[in-house]
């Protein structure tokens, strides 16, 4: 007789293991889903769209001629095909670094300095608005980085080193993390970076709002998280490794529908 | 200035739907800077609705309410055409009005 209660706690538990499976990534799902309608990203978007057409800076002078690779003041379609090689400065550059080019030359504004200033404060603050309208004027579509020039192809390289590159005091490197498929940290999906990991996942979902700390987050920020969660020094703000790594990603990314600027827990 | 609202609003059955988005730091007087000292409260207290105008809702919030905070509610009997006017003012005193015209 004593057989049945035992049974009946097994069901039980069994029940309660489902309930909590639904509760994990579906729930997780589901909580984004309803986050998305309320996206504060908007309001960023409009601050970036306004400080992109004001005139601003030492030179009095707007972005409105800025080029971010599909000519001057061309905003449509850029994002997703960014970093790529620019002429002008002969080098490799993400959207980041590019918008410190022409808020170096068409603003007059310091670039050097603006990098060495930590996330959220003076001219960051711009960035971060500057990014979100940039990226949501390419939503919906599909990455697709140039890979023509040698320096865009030595980039993905660099890139790949640098993503399997282990060090620091864990022993980490990016694949640690991004390198296989199904990885989590706690609740946290880790999207598979070394290949496409799909639309709106990992490349494709940055920037992105953070709910948590209220910020609008590029892929500069992101990826100096990723550094610190590694016990690594970061790079620096806008510096050939994060380019390089950015190349690698979005790369690998080819099609994914970007989302950006998505919003994140 | 504070920065403007995104509010929409769509009609459909006989109700206009109302999302709104609003720019504000929120801040909850709990918090202490790198200093130390107790960074103060700042945050929306009063919230009204106004539809055609006239007053259709009023919310008083607290520091409870997170950053940037979104507002979703129905009007009934709201049309497309119809204006939805959503003011809010802050413990400092500070306020801001924005208008959608409903779709």
């Amino acid at each position: 007789m004593k057989r049945i209660p035992v049974a009946g706690l097994l069901v039980t538990a069994m029940a309660c293991a489902l309930a909590q499976q639904k509760f994990g990534a579906d729930g997780i799902a589901e909580y984004r889903k309803m986050l998305e309608d309320g996206n504060p990203s908007d309001l960023f978007e409009a601050r970036g769209e306004e400080l992109w057409k004001k005139k601003r800076g030492p030179k009095n002078a707007s972005l409105e001629q800025c080029d971010l690779g599909k000519g001057p003041g061309v905003v449509k379609g850029a994002f997703v095909e960014l970093p790529r090689y620019f002429a002008d400065t002969k080098k490799v550059q993400d959207l980041e670094s590019r918008l410190l080019t022409c808020m170096e030359t068409l603003q007059g504004f310091d670039a050097a300095e603006i990098a060495k200033t930590p996330f959220g404060v003076g001219e960051q603050v711009s960035i971060e608005g500057l990014v979100a309208y940039v990226s949501a004027e390419s939503r919906g579509s599909g990455f697709n980085l140039p890979q023509a020039h040698a320096d865009e192809q030595k980039m993905y390289e660099l890139g790949k080193r640098a993503f399997f590159y282990r060090a620091g005091p864990y022993d980490f490197s990016c694949a640690s993390c991004h390198g296989e498929a199904g990885k989590r940290i706690r609740m946290q999906e880790l999207p598979k970076l070394t290949s496409d990991p799909g639309d709106g996942v990992g490349f494709a979902a940055w920037p992105a709002y953070r709910l948590s700390s209220g910020e609008m987050w590029g892929m500069q920020r992101r990826l100096n998280d990723c550094y610190r969660q590694q016990r690594f020094p970061f790079p620096g703000y806008g510096s050939d490794v994060t380019i390089a790594l950015g190349v690698y990603m979005g790369v690998n990314a080819k099609g994914a529908q970007s989302i950006a600027p998505a919003i994140k827990r | 200035m504070a920065d403007p609202m995104r509010i929409r609003a769509q009609a459909a059955d006989g109700k206009a739907t109302v999302r709104v988005l609003m720019s504000h730091e929120m801040e909850t007087g709990q918090r202490k800077d790198a200093a130390g000292n107790t960074i103060p409260a700042w945050h929306i207290q009063q919230v009204s609705a106004r539809w055609n105008g006239a007053t259709v809702m009023n919310a008083q919030w607290g520091p409870a309410v997170a950053k940037n905070p979104y507002l979703q509610f129905a009007v009934k009997g709201a049309k497309a055409g119809d204006k939805i006017s959503i003011t809010w003012l802050d413990n400092r005193g500070d306020n801001r009005t924005d208008e959608a015209v409903v779709s």
